[in-house]
C-alpha cells in the first residue's frame, strides 16, 4: 500500500501532474513513432519470403547489398549531395532576407513580411512541384519563354530532368525552413551590442562579422538541419522533376516496399539513410558547437 | 538595406512564380501546359465537376484532414499544458521525441508505420492515414498552442479556484476561453497539412485515394493536366485563406496575452 499511496502522491507534485498531462502525446508518440522506428530496424534483418511472410532468422545480407550493389550506394551519394547542395543554397540565400526583415523591416511589418514568406510553404506541395516540371520541362515556361524572345533555339538541357532540376524545386521548397530559424535568432539579438561595437570604432561589416554573424550561428545551424534532414528523404520532387538521372533514395525505398514487395532490403536503405543523417547531423553540431566555443575563448 | 530590400522582393517573386501561372494555366484554353496562352476559359474547372473519382477522393481527404486536425489538436493541448506550466523529469527528451516528426523525413515515418500495420495483420485504409496524418500535425499543434499557453496569467486560473471552481470548470470556463485563438490556429494548421500531405496517404490510404494521392495518379495523363491546374488554382486559394484565418487567430491570442513571435514555427 505504501508504494500505491508514493505513487498517488507523486501525481499531485508538480512533476507529477506535468508527467500525466503529457503522457497521452507521449504515449501516441512512442506507439505509432517508437514502436515503427524499432520495428523497420527489426526487420531490416529479416528475409522477405512471401507477400506478407518474413523469414525471422537474422541476417546481414540486406546491409551487405545495400553497401555493396552500386546502385544503392550512387542513390545514396546522389541524395547526399542534393541535400547538402540544396541546404547550402537555401540558407546563403535565406540569410540576407532573414537579416532583412529582422534589421531593416519596421517591427509593426515584420509578422507580415514572416507570413508572406511562410504562405507559399502552405500551399499544395505536389502542386508546387509539379509546377517547377512545368516551368523547367521540355516545352515549359522558360524554354517556350526564352524562345519566344529569341534568346534560345534549342531547350536549355541542363535544367532538363536531371538532378539540377530536382536541386532547384528543392531549394524553393525549403526556402521558408531555412529563413525562420535565422529570423527568429537574429530578433533575439540585443541591439545594444551592436551599438557598443560601433562606439567602440569597429566598422560596419567588423560589427556584422564579429557581433552579428557568431550570434546568429545557433540559427543558421538550426537553418542547415531543418533543411538537409527532410530533403534527403524526399520523394516527390526526384520523382516529378528529377526524370531517370535524378532519382534519389527516397524513391528506391518506395519501390523497394510498394513495387519489389521487399521489404527489409527498403528497411535496410531507410535505416542507412537515416543512420548516415544523424551522423552526419551530430557531426555538424559538434563541430558548431566546437567553432561557437573557440570563439568565446578568443574574446576573453 | 535600400539593396537587401531589392533582394526580398525578387526572392519574393522567386517564392511565388510558380503559384502565380497557376491561374494562368488554369484560365487558358489549350491543352498544353506551355507559352503562349490562347484564350480565356472556364472549361476546366467544368471538367473537374465530372471527374467523380475525384469528388470521392476529396470527400475523404476532408473526412481525414477534420479526424487528424482534431486529433492532433487534442494531443497538443496536453503537451503544451505540460510543457508550459510543469517542469518534469526527462522533460526535454519526451519533448524532442514528440517534435521529433517536424524533422523526419515523412517517407520514414510512411514506410515504418506501413510496416507495422501490414505486420499487425491489418489492412491500410483511412485510419491509418489519420493515424500519421495526427503524428506529423501534432508537433505543429503543440508549437502554436505552446506559445498561447506560455503567454496565459497563471492567476486567473489560481483566481478560478480560490473562488471554488475545481480544476475540470476552471479549464473550460477560464484556461480555454483565453486559448481558444491558439487552439482554432492549431486546427486550422493541421487541417491544412492534412490536406495536403502526400506521402503518408500515398503509403497508407489503401483503396480509397486522398485528394493529393489521385492529384499525383491525374499526372501521369496529358489530357487531365488543365484540369489539374484548375485543381490546383482551387486548392491554393483555399489553403491561402485557411491560414490566413489561422495567422488571423494566432495573432488575436498574441494580443490578448500579449506575446507576439511573429511566426508559426
Amino acid at each position: 500500500m505504501a508504494a500505491s499511496d508514493r505513487i498517488r502522491r507523486f501525481f499531485r507534485t508538480e512533476q507529477g501532474i506535468g508527467m500525466l498531462l503529457v503522457s497521452p502525446t507521449a504515449l501516441y508518440a512512442l506507439l505509432l513513432l517508437a514502436v515503427p522506428l524499432i520495428a523497420i530496424f527489426v526487420i531490416s534483418f529479416w528475409t522477405q519470403t512471401g507477400v506478407r511472410d518474413f523469414d525471422t532468422a537474422f541476417t546481414l545480407a540486406n546491409y551487405k547489398e545495400a553497401l555493396t550493389d552500386p546502385l544503392y550506394r550512387q542513390l545514396m551519394l546522389r541524395s547526399l549531395m542534393v541535400s547538402g547542395l540544396v541546404t547550402l543554397i537555401t540558407v546563403v540565400l535565406a540569410f540576407p532576407i532573414a537579416y532583412f526583415v529582422s534589421f531593416g523591416v519596421k517591427p509593426e511589418h515584420k509578422s507580415l513580411w514572416i507570413f508572406l514568406i511562410t504562405i507559399p510553404f502552405w500551399t499544395s506541395y505536389l502542386i508546387r512541384v509539379f509546377l517547377w516540371k512545368v516551368i523547367l520541362g521540355y516545352n515549359g515556361v522558360l524554354n517556350s519563354g526564352l524562345k519566344l524572345v529569341g534568346l534560345i533555339d534549342e531547350p536549355l538541357s541542363f535544367i532538363l530532368y536531371n538532378v539540377n532540376a530536382v536541386i532547384i524545386t528543392l531549394a524553393h521548397a525549403y526556402a521558408p525552413f531555412a529563413i525562420l530559424p535565422i529570423f527568429v535568432a537574429l530578433e533575439k539579438i540585443d541591439r545594444s551590442l551592436l551599438e557598443a561595437s560601433r562606439d567602440l570604432g569597429e566598422s560596419r561589416t567588423m560589427t556584422f562579422l564579429r557581433v552579428t554573424l557568431p550570434l546568429a550561428a545557433p540559427g543558421v545551424v538550426a537553418a542547415v538541419l531543418i533543411v538537409f534532414i527532410p530533403t534527403i528523404g524526399d520523394y516527390v520532387t526526384p520523382r516529378l522533376v528529377g526524370g531517370p538521372g535524378g532519382l534519389m533514395i527516397a524513391n528506391m525505398i518506395q519501390t523497394q516496399f510498394l513495387r519489389l514487395n521487399n521489404a527489409p532490403l527498403g528497411a535496410t536503405l531507410a535505416v542507412l539513410a537515416m543512420l548516415i543523417v544523424a551522423v552526419i547531423a551530430v557531426a555538424f553540431l559538434l563541430l558548431g558547437n566546437r567553432a561557437a566555443g573557440g570563439k568565446k575563448g578568443a574574446r576573453k | 538595406m535600400k539593396s537587401l530590400k531589392t533582394y526580398a522582393v525578387l526572392y519574393l517573386i522567386f517564392l511565388y512564380a510558380p503559384i502565380f501561372l497557376l491561374p494562368l494555366f488554369a484560365f487558358n484554353s489549350s491543352t498544353i501546359i506551355a507559352f503562349p496562352l490562347e484564350s480565356f476559359t472556364t472549361e476546366w474547372f467544368t471538367q473537374l465537376l465530372t471527374l467523380s473519382e475525384m469528388h470521392g477522393a476529396l470527400l475523404n481527404s476532408l473526412k481525414i484532414a477534420v479526424t487528424s486536425a482534431v486529433l492532433a489538436t487534442t494531443l497538443g493541448i496536453f503537451a503544451a499544458m505540460a510543457v508550459s506550466r510543469y517542469s518534469f523529469p526527462g522533460q526535454k527528451g519526451i519533448m524532442g521525441f514528440i517534435m521529433l516528426p517536424l524533422v523526419l523525413p515523412e517517407i520514414i515515418v510512411a514506410v515504418s508505420l506501413l510496416i507495422v500495420i501490414l505486420r499487425m495483420g491489418f489492412d491500410t485504409g483511412a485510419w491509418s492515414v489519420i493515424a500519421g496524418h495526427t503524428l506529423i500535425c501534432t508537433p505543429f499543434a503543440i508549437a502554436i498552442l505552446q506559445s498561447a499557453f506560455a503567454a496565459l496569467d497563471p492567476s486567473l486560473e489560481e483566481a478560478a479556484y480560490d473562488l471554488g471552481e475545481t480544476p475540470a470548470s476552471t479549464f473550460r470556463l477560464v484556461t480555454l476561453p483565453l486559448v481558444m485563438p491558439g487552439i482554432i490556429s492549431a486546427l486550422l494548421i493541421s487541417f491544412t497539412i492534412s490536406m495536403d500531405e502526400f506521402i503518408i496517404a500515398f503509403f497508407l490510404t489503401g483503396a480509397e485515394p486522398t485528394l493529393p494521392v489521385y492529384l499525383f495518379s491525374m499526372l501521369r495523363f496529358p489530357k487531365l493536366l488543365p484540369a489539374v491546374m484548375a485543381l490546383g488554382t482551387i486548392l491554393v486559394v483555399l489553403s491561402i485563406l485557411l491560414i490566413t484565418i489561422a495567422e488571423f487567430f494566432r495573432r488575436r491570442g498574441a494580443k490578448r496575452t500579449g506575446n507576439d513571435t511573429g511566426g508559426f514555427l
